[in-house]
């Protein structure tokens, strides 16, 4: 019997302080210790030998295949496996043509092929053994597993995971280029509520984030955030029933519509002065009407327009011109007015 | 210096910490309760000092990339602003002490943008 390891910590974690960084990766390859089958990394290609069979067989097979153990079946069932260590003790009492069940090992550690990889973790942890057979469903020897098989499945499935979000970057920030029309542009529609505070920044952090998934500079994206935060904030705070944000991407521009039904600006002109506000004291407690909303709009955006009809609404237009190295989509040129 | 020695130095309460804060070295800071004056004077990377502590201050953090906020005179945010801060990469600190304080405190220690 080999030493007894009980520890269900996999070693590369064991004694290290745990980051963020690092508790990121573990959650992922745990998620796919419960995922990843053992049958889909195992070796199912296995060389096995009868136990009639001669030790010297054994010492052949290891030596030419470069394998440290054995595994002995019989009528497809394992019986047996001849380590390294066996064959050491087979090789000290100089038995060379004993047969194989004189010296394997009889008291087997396996796992079952329908389990999943956490199994195996355990079981190698647990038991310090480096290799361990597979039975199927009906208890045959179906294959063999070593932690180096382990690691290749995981590594195989995150670069597998790595690809699909390298495409899925690729595809958002070529979207521009792969669809031909006269004129592309993509819409993202945003219905902002009176007085909710608790989505307050949601439109604005959607949007940033969509302008950087297509690749627009983050100076860029932050401005754009900055113009739509104010404009979500106006609707939120000022409005009678909330209103709607439209945002309209393209190469060589973004439009950014912010419109509500009421009640209206008195004196669009006036509004536009930094510091002038109608917040109540209620609001101003809360950090908003500061009277810089619209002006701060005015400084992140190239032209800003603010129509307003009391009773009726409010409908402000801001456009950001991109310049080239600025471009989202990578289609400035093809799409360039 | 990193925001990890700020935060030593300075006492503070890790609200929440989802990046590494050894490897956060704000630049500058800036001061205002007022969220739109921050959202015209904060630059990206700065230190956000402010007795603020509802959710809208993670939304203004977020947008401009600021380094950290630091809640000051012993306000404490909610849960749901906690977790959304958590979920933005926002780091939020707090401290018993008020805002003049910690600015006089920043500046001793160098950070004078």
């Amino acid at each position: 019997m080999r030493d007894l390891d009980f520890n269900d910590q996999p070693p590369r974690f064991k004694g290290k302080v745990i980051t963020d960084q690092l508790a990121g990766s573990i959650t992922r390859v745990e998620e796919l210790a419960y995922i990843i089958r053992i049958e889909e990394v195992m070796t199912k290609k296995l060389i096995t030998v009868p136990p009639d069979a001669s030790m010297q067989l054994v010492a052949e097979l290891m030596r030419v295949k470069h394998i440290s153990g054995v595994l002995v079946t019989k009528d497809e069932a394992l019986v047996g496996l001849v380590s390294t260590e066996d064959l050491i003790k087979c090789l000290i009492n100089g038995e060379l043509s004993a047969p194989v069940s004189q010296y394997m090992s009889t008291e087997l550690v396996t796992l079952n092929s329908f389990d999943f990889l956490t199994e195996a973790l355990k079981t190698f942890a647990r038991t310090g053994l480096g290799r361990l057979p597979v039975l199927d469903e009906q208890k045959k020897l179906a294959g063999i597993i070593t932690k180096g098989d382990v690691t290749y499945g995981f590594l195989k499935a995150l670069e597998h995971d790595y690809h699909e979000e390298e495409v899925r970057r690729y595809r958002a920030s070529h979207l521009f280029e792969d669809i031909e029309s006269d004129r592309t542009s993509l819409i993202l529609r945003y219905v902002i509520k009176h007085y909710d505070f608790m989505h307050g920044g949601a439109a604005s952090s959607n949007i940033k984030k969509a302008l950087l998934r297509l690749g627009a500079n983050p100076q860029l994206a932050r401005r754009v955030g900055i113009a739509v935060y104010e404009a979500e904030m106006n609707l939120i705070i000022h409005t009678d029933h909330g209103g709607s944000i439209h945002v309209e991407i393209e190469p060589h521009q973004i439009s950014i519509y912010a419109w509500d039904d009421g009640p209206g600006i008195a004196d669009t002109e006036e509004a536009m002065k930094p510091g002038y506000s109608t917040a109540s004291e209620e609001i101003r407690e809360l950090g908003f009407g500061a009277g810089m909303g619209l002006y701060n709009i005015s400084r992140c955006v190239d032209e800003m327009k603010l129509e307003s009809e009391l009773g009726k609404g409010t409908q402000l237009t801001m456009k950001v011109f991109l310049k080239e190295d600025e471009t989202v989509g990578e289609g400035y040129q093809s799409e360039k007015e | 210096m990193t925001l990890e020695q700020i935060i030593q130095s300075l006492e503070l309460e890790v609200l929440t910490a989802p990046k590494e804060v050894s490897e956060i070295t704000p630049t500058s800071g800036y001061i205002s309760d007022m969220l739109s004056c921050v959202m015209t004077g904060a630059k990206n990377q700065s230190i956000w000092v402010t007795l603020q502590s509802h959710n809208n201050i993670v939304a203004v953090a977020c947008l401009l990339d600021v380094a950290a906020i630091i809640i000051t005179e012993g306000a404490k945010p909610d849960d749901e602003t906690i977790q959304k801060a958590k979920d933005e990469g926002v780091v939020l600190l707090s401290t018993p002490h008020n805002s003049f304080y910690v600015v006089g405190k920043l500046w001793e220690m160098g950070i004078r943008d």
